[in-house]
């Protein structure tokens, strides 16, 4: 069923439908609409809960007490909030708790501005004193809001990996139409987590125990990482230029490819969809055909970092087109595209 | 060798004897935790959180569901539990440290919300962990490893006194002491009957820490009968 909808009303209804049963947060702009809209299905539906806590680490710990007792729960945060919700969520991914955060990104640095950045991208993937075991859905639009935040509670309570929507205020706050699904899948191993027999701890005595421990999380990571990627690549088959963005800076990439093509230019985008894993099988392959890639994105270098990590070697020229707390229009990724494409004539 | 009291059925007996200091007020404190709930009979309702500093060291100790947390997130861990399980009994275990410096915002919430979980503080007036610092508890004059001239600055936190202002007239507030388990024990049944109406309950016991006391048995005693004199036992 269309609806026509506000961005942080849509991951709610989304939370909602894929069988979240109690949200934890604390209000911070711009995600506060989705503790708003929760706060109202609760009313409705008494078999939904909410509790609007002290700070963001309550509310963090609150999905951890709630998933361990078998319950799908969830927060939502940004910015400075991101930072306080690092303390759970690195030890979600110890402990292995299928918490599902929602992280609108605002402007960075600290307190900042309140709508828009990609500036917690590191943050969000690599936030903990951990290696990043987690998964990152960046979503690009509205109808990916709903889709991506079914999804991350499907991969949480399967792979027992601290699980994220990521998006920005300007998916958050914008308004537009989303299908709603009406078919409800299962979630996976939902079952109680602390029960008879288990003792659960973070704490260890010998370096060796937890080294191993850390090898073996690596170990699962990586064997099911394929599962779990994503991407999308959009024009790339016959592409020199291959432009790289995530998140709603790709939703105005798509845009201007369509433009430059027009114009002849053999363009196309390539977009991960899972900043963590990084979809990195799926980039080698057709990033390799590339003749010039270029990064485009709201922050300095933080999805270019990840990429470069990823794919250490590749002999291909790559630009950086870095505009920080600041949207892309499709014009703009044009014209500076176009002068990159000049330059190589 | 004939044991009296025996150790409580819900002991995890692989983890014994347990590992924290000779003479440490903590196994006091869960044995009278363990005598209450095998009493009421509730130990496959039990879920037990526990924090970071001594308190982890009961990690493994009972043979009940047990996650360890830090920084006082103990707290709404728990709360997070209960409230996706309500029928369960749900205990937070953790020392001063958490519960007043660190994770004060959880303790008080907490205590304001009136969750009906059970909050249980082991106060020894210090970080015991990591070698006996400061705590929000820490004495008038009394020598800790970053106050080494004596504390003199500010006064000293009292929690069940501090929560009482702000708790439920339903909510249960109490303070025993190790010197006196027996009591204490009295404190922590009343404090899950409490949970058991829906209500909050908070039960500080003060405690005994000979290795950062530095003191020997006899002089472990005087101390705490010392700091009964700052920190009142009692129900509040």
């Amino acid at each position: 069923m269309k609806q026509f909808l506000m961005g942080n009303k849509i991951l709610a209804q989304a939370a909602k439908d894929a069988g979240a049963k109690i949200m934890f947060g604390y209000p911070i702009t711009p995600s506060t609409e989705i503790l708003e809209t929760w706060a109202k299905f609760c009313l409705k539906d008494k078999s939904l809960k909410i509790l609007q806590t002290e700070d963001e680490m309550a509310a963090g710990f609150g999905v951890i007490g709630s998933c361990l007792a078998g319950v799908p729960a969830f927060t939502a945060t940004a910015g400075p909030g991101n930072i306080l919700m690092q303390d759970a969520l690195v030890m979600a991914e110890a402990l292995r708790i299928p918490m599902v955060t929602m992280m609108m990104q605002r402007g960075g640095m600290s307190t900042s501005t309140v709508i828009y950045s990609q500036e917690e991208v590191r943050l969000t993937c690599f936030g903990g004193n951990s290696e990043g075991f987690r998964i990152v859905y960046s979503t690009s639009n509205l109808q990916e809001l709903y889709d991506y935040t079914l999804k991350a509670f499907q991969m949480a309570w399967k792979y027992r990996w601290p699980t994220f929507v990521l998006a920005d205020g300007y998916q958050g706050k914008m308004m537009g139409e989303v299908e709603i699904s009406n078919s409800k899948l299962p979630l996976t191993n939902l079952k109680p987590i602390l029960t008879k027999g288990v003792n659960l701890r973070n704490c260890y005595n010998l370096e060796e125990e937890i080294g191993e421990k850390i090898a073996d999380y690596n170990d699962e990571y990586q064997q099911t990482r394929s599962e779990i990627e994503e991407y999308e690549d959009y024009q790339t088959k016959d592409a020199k230029i291959i432009l790289l963005a995530h998140g709603i800076v790709a939703a105005a990439v798509k845009i201007a490819v369509d433009k430059l093509r027009k114009r002849g230019l053999s363009i196309g985008l390539f977009r991960p969809i899972t900043l963590r894993p990084f979809p990195t099988q799926a980039a080698v392959k057709i990033l390799d055909k590339a003749e010039k890639i270029i990064v485009i994105e709201s922050a300095i270098g933080q999805l270019a970092e990840l990429f470069k990590a990823e794919l250490f070697g590749l002999n291909t020229t790559l630009i950086e087109i870095n505009k920080p707390a600041l949207g892309f229009t499709p014009e703009e990724i044009d014209k500076q595209v176009c002068f990159f494409a000049d330059a190589q004539k | 060798m004939k044991q009296s009291p025996k150790f409580p059925k819900c002991y995890k007996i692989e983890s014994k004897p347990h590992k924290f200091c000779p003479g440490c007020g903590h196994p006091l404190v869960l044995k009278m935790l363990g005598q209450v709930i095998d009493e009421m009979g509730i130990a496959d309702k039990v879920v037990l959180m526990v924090d970071i500093g001594c308190s982890l060291l009961a990690w493994d100790f009972f043979d009940l569901p047990t996650t360890q947390t830090h920084h006082g997130r103990t707290v709404p861990t728990a709360v997070g539990f209960k409230m996706a399980d309500p029928e369960k009994m749900v205990i937070a275990y953790l020392g001063d440290g958490g519960a007043y410096a660190i994770g004060l915002q959880h303790t008080l919430t907490t205590c304001l919300r009136n969750d009906p979980i059970t909050t249980i503080v082991v106060n020894n007036t210090l970080y015991a962990m990591t070698g006996g610092q400061l705590a929000p508890t820490t004495v008038d004059n009394e020598i800790t490893a970053t106050t080494p001239g004596g504390k003199t600055e500010f006064t000293t936190l009292r929690g069940p006194e501090l929560l009482r202002t702000i708790a439920h007239k339903e909510a249960y507030l109490a303070r025993g002491t190790t010197n006196k388990p027996l009591v204490l024990k009295q404190y922590l049944q009343k404090a899950l009957e409490v949970q058991m109406k829906k209500n909050y309950a908070f039960v500080e016991a003060l405690s005994f820490c000979p290795t950062n006391w530095k003191t020997n048995a006899q002089k472990t005693i005087e101390r705490i009968q010392d700091l009964e004199k700052t920190f009142k036992t009692g129900e509040f």
